[in-house]
C-alpha cells in the first residue's frame, strides 16, 4: 500500500478541508511540511513578515469567506508569535486552524531548542488542540481539526506535529466522520423556547433586537431582516455584528455600548423586551450590569449554552443556530407593526447624533474622512480597522450595506490587526475594494506586513489616521486621569517614504478638502496604496458611556457631566 | 452551598488539566476534586465539590461540557447519593492510649492499618462529613499526619449517569 510522509498527509488533509491558502511563516521544525508543500500546487502559501500577520490573515480570511483560515509556523518563537492572534480569534470565535512544527519527540519536554509547550500554552485561547506525535494520528487530528473549528460556536484549533512525525511515513486514509462524544453542538433551538420568545414578542410594545457576531458567523442576514421585517421590530447592532443589516434600512438603528448612540443606548433602557442574537452581552455593551436594559425582559438566542445566563438574567434561553432560530421564529411570529416606537427612538436620534455624524468644525478631524468614504465608496468595500478612537469612528460613522464588510478586532481588542487582516480579506476577495484603516500606533506594530502585500501584489487600500496619539489611551487619560499623558504622545516616520520604501505610492492629506481627492487616488491606483491623514490631534470619541457607569449616562460632551458622577470603575 | 459534581472525561492527553486549568482561569472554588477510571476503558470519572451559588455551578457546568473530552456532567447534590471520602491518619498513640483509639476507631468503623511502639494508622472511609467527626474525636490524641483523598460520589438506584456511553455493557452484564 502506497504510504505518505506525515508532511504530505498534512497536505492533503487541507486539501481534503477545501484550503486553498495559508498564511504562515517556515522554521526548523515545520521543514518537512514546507519540503512537502511544493508537491501540492493547489495550495497557496502566502509568506508573512511576522507570525502574528499570519495569524491575522487567517482570521481576516475567515472573517470574510466564513471559510476556515489557516496559518502555519514553526516550534517555539514561531508559534509564541502566533498566539495573540490565536486569542483575538478565540474571543470573536473565528474559525482558524493553526499548525505548527514541533521539535522532535524524542527532545519533547527536554527543553530543546526552540521547544515551548505550544499545546499548554494556547489551552486557554483554543477551542481545541492537539499534539501529534504519532503519524497514524494525523488524519484523524486534521479532519477533527477542521470540524471542531467550522462547527458550533466557531474558533481557533492549534495542531502541533513533531518534526519526526512529519517526516515518519503511514498510510493515508482521510476520515468521513468524526467520532467526538462529547461535541455535539445544538442547532435547532428548544421548540417551547422559540414559541415562548415569539409570545413574548407578540405581546412587546417596545421590543429591540441584539444582533451580534452570530448573525454574521451564523450567514443569518437575510433571516433577520425577514424577522425585522415581518415583526417591524428595530435592530441594533454590536461593534461585531455591524454589517449583519444593510445600515440605511428603516429598521437599523445603529450600535450600542460605550461609543455607541445615545438613542441606541436609550432604546436598551426603555424597550420592554430585548432580543438577543448571537451576542454575548460583553461590558463594552451593557455598562454597569444592574442598570442594563431594567424594564426589559430579555430573550438570549445563542449557540453556545455557556454563554446564555453568564452576565445577563435570562428569561427566554434559547440554545441554537441564528439562522435555523429566526426561520423559526419568524415563521410563528405575528406580524407587527412599532413604527411608533421607532420614531420615537428616531427622534433621540435626530437631536443627540447629528453633531457626531457632519462635523462642523473647521479642525480637520477623522469625522472628515469618514464621511468621505461613505459618500465616495458608496457601501462597495470591505473595510478592516484596526483598534482605538479610529476604530470606534469607523464603526459608527461608516455606512456598511453589506455582510461581511466591516471587519475589526472586538473582544480582545489587539492593535496591530488591520494590516495583516486585511490581507487575509484581500486574498478571499480578490476582486474587491478592501481598505485597512489603523492609527498611527496600531499600524506600526504590524507594518512590516507592508512587504507581504508587495510580494503577493494584494491591492489593498491602507489607510493611517494619524494624530501623533496613542488617541483612545490619551482620550482616556484626559477624562480620567487628569491629563496626564504619560506615553501616549507617538513620533512617527514619515509614512508615504515608508511606503515609497516598499514600493507603495502614497499621499499625505492634511486638509478637510484634499481627503476625496486622496481617495480617488487610491482606487484608481491598480495595485496597494497608502493615504496618511494627519488629523486634529486631540479629538475624542463620542458618544461615551463611561467605564462601569451605566449606558444610562451618555456624554457628547465632558462639560455636560461631572466626570466623577459617570465613574464607576476606571 | 457546596455542590457536588460527577463528570465523565475521555482519556486524552490534558483532559485533566484542561478541566483545571478552567476552574482557575474562570475563578471558580473547588473543594476537592478525584480522578479515576470508570467501568468503561477510555472513560476516567471526575467527582469535584465546589462551594458556589446556583447560577456559577451552572456555569462550571457549561464550561465543562465545552471541553471537547468532557462527556457528561451531573450535579447529584439534590439526587439520593452514596459519597465517600478516604482518610489516612497517623495518630500518637503510647501504650495507655491505644485502647482508647481502637474503641474510637471501632465506632466509627475504622480499621487500623498500622501500629509501631508509640504511633498507629487508622483508615477510615465515609461521608466528609463523617470523616470530620472522627478527626476532631482523635485530634486530642495527637495527629502526626493525615492525608483525604477527597470524595467520590455516585446516585442511588439502578440508573447511571453514563447514559448511553455504556448502557450496552450495563444490558450485557
Amino acid at each position: 500500500m502506497k504510504t505518505l510522509t506525515g508532511a504530505q498527509m498534512m497536505c492533503e488533509a487541507l486539501i481534503a478541508e477545501g484550503v486553498d491558502v495559508m498564511f504562515g511563516y517556515p522554521g526548523g521544525a515545520i521543514m518537512p511540511f514546507y519540503h512537502a508543500l511544493p508537491e501540492y500546487p493547489q495550495l497557496r502559501h502566502i509568506l508573512v513578515r511576522h507570525e502574528q500577520a499570519a495569524g491575522h490573515a487567517a482570521e481576516g480570511y475567515a472573517r470574510t469567506s466564513g471559510k476556515v483560515g489557516v496559518c502555519v509556523a514553526t516550534s517555539g518563537p514561531g508559534a509564541t508569535n502566533l498566539v495573540t492572534a490565536i486569542a483575538d480569534a478565540m474571543m470573536d470565535s473565528i474559525p482558524i486552524v493553526a499548525i505548527t512544527g514541533q521539535v522532535v519527540t524524542s527532545l519533547i519536554g527536554k527543553d530543546g531548542f526552540q521547544e515551548t509547550d505550544v499545546t499548554g500554552i494556547t489551552q486557554p485561547i483554543t477551542k481545541h488542540n492537539y499534539l501529534v506525535t504519532d503519524v497514524r494520528d494525523l488524519p484523524r487530528v486534521f479532519k477533527e481539526a477542521f470540524h471542531i473549528a467550522r462547527t458550533g460556536r466557531p474558533g481557533p484549533v492549534l495542531i502541533d506535529v513533531a518534526k519526526d512525525t512529519q517526516n515518519a511515513r503511514g498510510v493515508f486514509e482521510y476520515p468521513a466522520t468524526v467520532d467526538l462524544p462529547g461535541y455535539k453542538p445544538n442547532y435547532d433551538g428548544n421548540r417551547r423556547q422559540i414559541k415562548e420568545a415569539a409570545n413574548l414578542l407578540n405581546q412587546a410594545k417596545k421590543p429591540l433586537i441584539m444582533a451580534g457576531h452570530g448573525i454574521l458567523l451564523g450567514h443569518a442576514s437575510t433571516e433577520l431582516r425577514e424577522f425585522a421585517e415581518k415583526t417591524g421590530i428595530p435592530v441594533i447592532t454590536t461593534l461585531l455584528g455591524i454589517s449583519c443589516i444593510p445600515e440605511d434600512h428603516p429598521l437599523s438603528l445603529g450600535m450600542p455600548g460605550m461609543h455607541g448612540w445615545v438613542h441606541v443606548n436609550r432604546a436598551i433602557q426603555e424597550c420592554d423586551v430585548l432580543f438577543t442574537i448571537g451576542a454575548r452581552f460583553d461590558d463594552r455593551v451593557t455598562g454597569k450590569l444592574d442598570s442594563f436594559a431594567r424594564n426589559a425582559k430579555i430573550i438570549h438566542v445563542d449557540i453556545d449554552p455557556a454563554e446564555v445566563g453568564k452576565n445577563v438574567v435570562t428569561a427566554v434561553p434559547i440554545v441554537g443556530d441564528a439562522k435555523r432560530v429566526l426561520e423559526h421564529l419568524t415563521e410563528i411570529a405575528n406580524p407587527n407593526d412599532h413604527s411608533e416606537w421607532v420614531n420615537h427612538i428616531r427622534e433621540v436620534q435626530a437631536t443627540r447624533s447629528k453633531r457626531q455624524r457632519d462635523p462642523e468644525s473647521a479642525m480637520f478631524t477623522p469625522h472628515h474622512v469618514y464621511a468621505e468614504f461613505t459618500r465616495i465608496l458608496q457601501g462597495e468595500f470591505r473595510v478592516c480597522t484596526d483598534v482605538g478612537q479610529h476604530q470606534m469612528w469607523a464603526a459608527q460613522l461608516i455606512e456598511y450595506m453589506k455582510p461581511h464588510t466591516h471587519i475589526t478586532s472586538g473582544g480582545l481588542g489587539t492593535m496591530g490587526f488591520a494590516l495583516p487582516a486585511a490581507m487575509g480579506v484581500q486574498v478571499a476577495c480578490p476582486n474587491e475594494e478592501v481598505w485597512a484603516i489603523a492609527g498611527d500606533g496600531g499600524f506600526q506594530m504590524n507594518l512590516q506586513e507592508l512587504a507581504t502585500v508587495v510580494q503577493e501584489s494584494l491591492p489593498l487600500k491602507i489607510c493611517i489616521i494619524n494624530n501623533g496619539y496613542l488617541g483612545m489611551v490619551r482620550q482616556w487619560q484626559e477624562l480620567f486621569h487628569e491629563r496626564r499623558y504619560s506615553a501616549t504622545p507617538m513620533w512617527s516616520p514619515d509614512f508615504i517614504k515608508l511606503a515609497d520604501a516598499y514600493g507603495i505610492p502614497g499621499v499625505r492629506v492634511e486638509r478637510a478638502e484634499d481627503v476625496a481627492e486622496a481617495i480617488h487616488q487610491a482606487r484608481a491606483t491598480n495595485g496597494p496604496f497608502l493615504i496618511e491623514f494627519v488629523v486634529e490631534r486631540e479629538v475624542n470619541v463620542y458618544p461615551m458611556v463611561a467605564p462601569g457607569a451605566s449606558i444610562s449616562d451618555m456624554f457628547e460632551d465632558p462639560s455636560e457631566v461631572e466626570i466623577e458622577d459617570v465613574v464607576a470603575v476606571k | 452551598m457546596k455542590h457536588t459534581l460527577v463528570a465523565l472525561l475521555r482519556d486524552q492527553p490534558g483532559v485533566l488539566n484542561r478541566s483545571v486549568s478552567l476552574f482557575r482561569r474562570r475563578g471558580f472554588n473547588i473543594e476537592s476534586l478525584t480522578v479515576g477510571h470508570t467501568e468503561t476503558a477510555g472513560i476516567s470519572r471526575m467527582t469535584l465539590v465546589i462551594d458556589g451559588d446556583t447560577t456559577s455551578v451552572e456555569q462550571v457546568i457549561k464550561q465543562l461540557y465545552k471541553l471537547i473530552d468532557v462527556l457528561k456532567v451531573s450535579d447529584v447534590t439534590q439526587d439520593p447519593n452514596v459519597t465517600r471520602d478516604l482518610l489516612l491518619v497517623k495518630v500518637y498513640a503510647p501504650p495507655a492510649k491505644r485502647s482508647e483509639l481502637m474503641q474510637l476507631a471501632d465506632i466509627f468503623g475504622a480499621k487500623i492499618v498500622d501500629v509501631v511502639p508509640d504511633a498507629m494508622m487508622i483508615e477510615l472511609s465515609g461521608s466528609p462529613e463523617q470523616l470530620d467527626r472522627f478527626v476532631d474525636l482523635i485530634r486530642p490524641f495527637g495527629i502526626r499526619e493525615m492525608v483525604r483523598t477527597g470524595c467520590v460520589a455516585m446516585t442511588r438506584g439502578a440508573s447511571t449517569i453514563s447514559g448511553p456511553y455504556q448502557s450496552q455493557e450495563f444490558r450485557a452484564a
